[in-house]
């Protein structure tokens, strides 16, 4: 072969700067780790951080300029303002969590301190793959980079026979659900002949499978053909069908819906909670992502079958989650139900939009699903940092007894615990009440009043026990009389992320304007 | 019956074969050696599909590195066969059940109009074509992104591993010289004194 027979241009890397810039620092952090000598893992912690920060200023420069949607590395890579919102997200979650989390970890898992933030950029790294693909095979690589490294991560507090059977737990039935997920993935490519969601799109739209065919090879133009002579018989339907069955199983799994929901309570509780802290919220922004993605970008001609579907999880998530978080003594596995019955409440407004098409009802739809999944994200966040702060060496401050009399040990942080409470409750004027009216809002919308008032009651059941803790805190004597230390610059993180939750609830119009425009802009 | 026909039918027949015997040889080591056999004739189909370079790799790749490691692990630990098989003919009937269920549903979909008239299809290429040349043509052109990145998974794969497996430097028996040189009788030593038994 020659040289041009090979008739390839260099991808533009621009648009994948940050992910590069990560990669990089990721590979480095983990060679300049091996040398430093600090107990701490100072320079190490201080390093990540600083690649978090690099990454979000190129991202906000990257989409300072144009508003249209950029392709790179042959239409694998997309860069939109979708992306770009959630991505800025990403980093912000991850650089607090990881500050919560340091001296718990320091403690927890002392031989793999360095590894941990390595592990947790590559996870990151992971997670903004995911949130930029525009092709199966991309969505995939991407999970199995977050996925491995969380298991890891889960593992590393090795002496601890709980967090080593969590991974384990863990790491099958992920397996067994990205086998599902790949299943899918290559059913619909055999109904479509494609693996890239903008022509999977045009596929099934029916609008001329061939003018996309720019950068294909043999097999594709061959499937192409055979596709177009079989789409007209409509013979494809139901491998279509089978393969979005398994896809809607395999994300069930990512997003930890009922009856995928299995691994939550167990990961949650085994792993240290640390890592239950990153587990429980930057993840769920990159299933997210991968669920628009996958769903609404590429299958949106499939809207009505994919919509039963996730309203059968829906629902089912939220009275299974709501119902055994009541039963839950220990607050890791409550936080875990909690977190089941969210994602089912997230899901409700995914389901709203009404038909295939992407109009501006549609995107308030899920642009209210947006918003639910960065305010749950950031509430959560605040709920496992406070359970960290809790917690000292040799004590895990895990069981809803530990929160007794808070309010008599640490006003301030009992506070903060019902700010993050009443949210998660859905209590007006905090976040959480908003980001559930607006998901209301589109169900109703949607013409389905019955959904919607499942969704309320089941939400009041929940109510119950978030209220508990606050209870507990208030009425209840403390069992347990050591002062609380907690570092001065967590004190302050931990606080601006509760008044961050009180602020929202507030404003919320800004945040919520904004996931409606990066929706418009990106759809 | 055109003689590749029956060539594959020989082929699958093996594999088919194998891959039952994988999962009912008694011998752990016999199970490795049938999916040796079995990959190997999987290998053989794919050739007959003219997929050469699949046939190669997973020859080389699985046959030749992943089972052999595979081989030697399954002899050096002595697995208890017998604990494993606990309960095979109680959970045989649902386990069966389930099996054949989504055999028939495979079989529904995919015996359906839509792969059969995918099948004719099949292309005709030139003498000299290479299925290496174009797979590698694509990996290094329009699949240079997933082709990174799976190289990202295997780097998570390696520093994952050691980070939960490594335990430190082993500490063995061996001594510095120079050590063991400035060592002084006081260190090891300790001198009691006590009281003479005296004999009766």
């Amino acid at each position: 072969m020659t040289l041009a027979e090979l008739s390839f241009k260099l991808p533009d890397l621009l648009p994948a700067g940050a992910e590069i810039f990560l990669l990089t620092m990721a590979c480095a952090i983990l060679l300049i780790d091996l040398f430093v000598k600090d107990k701490e893992r100072t320079p190490t912690f201080a390093l990540t951080q600083f690649t978090l920060v690099v990454c979000a200023a190129f991202t906000v420069w990257l989409s300072s300029g144009d508003a249209t949607p950029t392709q790179t590395f042959s239409g694998m890579y997309v860069a939109d303002f979708f992306g770009a919102f959630l991505k800025l997200t990403l980093y912000i979650v991850v650089c607090v969590v990881l500050f919560y989390a340091r001296t718990y970890m320091l403690e927890r898992a002392p031989a793999a301190k360095g590894e941990f933030y390595s592990l947790a950029l590559f996870a990151t790294l992971g997670m903004m793959v995911m949130i930029s693909a525009n092709h199966f095979l991309v969505i995939y690589l991407g999970l199995e980079i977050l996925s491995l490294s969380l298991y890891a991560m889960v593992a590393l507090q090795r002496d601890s026979v709980r967090a080593t059977e969590a991974a384990m737990k863990y790491f099958i039935l992920g397996a067994l659900a990205s086998g599902l997920l790949l299943y899918g993935m290559s059913m619909i490519y055999g109904a479509t002949g494609t693996l890239d969601i903008t022509r999977v799109a045009n596929a099934l739209g029916g609008h001329g499978t061939g003018h996309l065919l720019t950068q294909t090879g043999l097999t594709k133009t061959i499937h192409d053909a055979a596709i177009s002579a079989n789409a007209a018989a409509g013979g494809n339907k139901m491998v279509l069908i089978l393969g979005l069955v398994f896809l809607v199983a395999g994300l069930g799994f990512k997003l930890g819906v009922v009856p995928f929901h299995m691994w939550i309570p167990d990961v949650y509780h085994g792993a240290p909670t640390g890592v239950t802290l990153f587990i429980g919220t930057a993840p769920k922004l990159a299933a997210f992502a991968v669920v628009m993605r996958l769903l609404v970008g590429g299958l949106a001609t499939l809207a009505g079958d994919w919509q039963q579907m996730l309203i059968i999880l829906a629902v089912l998530s939220l009275a299974i989650g709501n119902l055994a978080a009541i039963a839950q003594t220990n607050i890791k596995r409550m936080l875990a139900y909690s977190t089941i019955s969210h994602m089912g409440f997230m899901l409700l407004g995914l389901v709203s939009a009404v038909g295939a098409g992407v109009d501006d009802a549609a995107i308030k739809a899920y642009s209210a699903s947006m918003f639910y999944v960065i305010t749950y994200v950031l509430t959560s966040a605040g709920a496992f940092g406070m359970i960290l702060l809790l917690s000292r060496s040799g004590f895990e401050s895990e069981e809803l007894d530990d929160f007794k009399g808070l309010n008599k040990r640490s006003p301030w942080f009992a506070a903060i615990m019902m700010i993050l409470m009443f949210s998660m409750a859905g209590i007006p004027f905090f976040v959480g009440f908003f980001a559930k009216f607006a998901v209301l809002q589109a169900v109703v919308e949607a013409g389905r009043v019955w959904l919607a008032v499942l969704a309320v009651v089941f939400s009041l059941i929940g109510a119950f026990y978030y209220l508990r803790v606050i209870k507990l805190m208030y009425f209840d004597p403390p069992e347990d009389a050591t002062p609380i230390e907690v570092p001065g610059e967590i004190r302050l993180l931990i606080s601006l992320n509760a008044l961050a939750v009180a602020l929202f609830g507030i404003f919320p119009q800004q945040l919520m304007a904004m996931c409606f425009t990066t929706l418009q802009l990106s759809l | 019956m055109e003689f590749k026909t029956l060539v594959f039918y020989f082929l699958s027949a093996i594999l088919l074969f194998a891959a039952l015997r994988v999962i009912t040889a008694r011998n752990p080591v016999h199970a490795a050696l049938f999916l040796i056999l079995s990959f190997f004739s999987a290998g053989c189909i794919w050739a007959l599909l003219r997929a050469e370079f699949l046939a190669i790799a997973i020859v080389l790749i699985y046959v030749g590195a992943v089972m052999v490691l595979f081989l030697f692990v399954v002899m050096m630990l002595n697995i208890n066969v017998d604990r494993l098989r606990e309960g095979f003919w109680r959970y045989l009937p649902l386990g069966a059940l389930v099996g054949i269920l989504m055999v028939l549903e495979m079989a529904f979909i995919l015996g359906g109009d839509y792969f059969s008239k995918l099948q004719p299809h099949a292309p005709q290429m030139a003498a000299g074509y290479s299925n290496a040349k174009a797979v590698g043509r694509l990996i290094y052109t329009d699949f240079v992104y997933p082709f990174e990145l799976a190289s990202v998974v295997l780097l998570v794969a390696i520093v994952a591993a050691i980070a939960i497996a490594y335990r430190g430097p082993k500490k063995t028996k061996y001594t510095p010289p120079g050590k063991q040189l400035r060592v002084h009788a006081d260190d090891r030593l300790r001198v009691l004194k006590m009281q003479a038994e005296k004999d009766e």
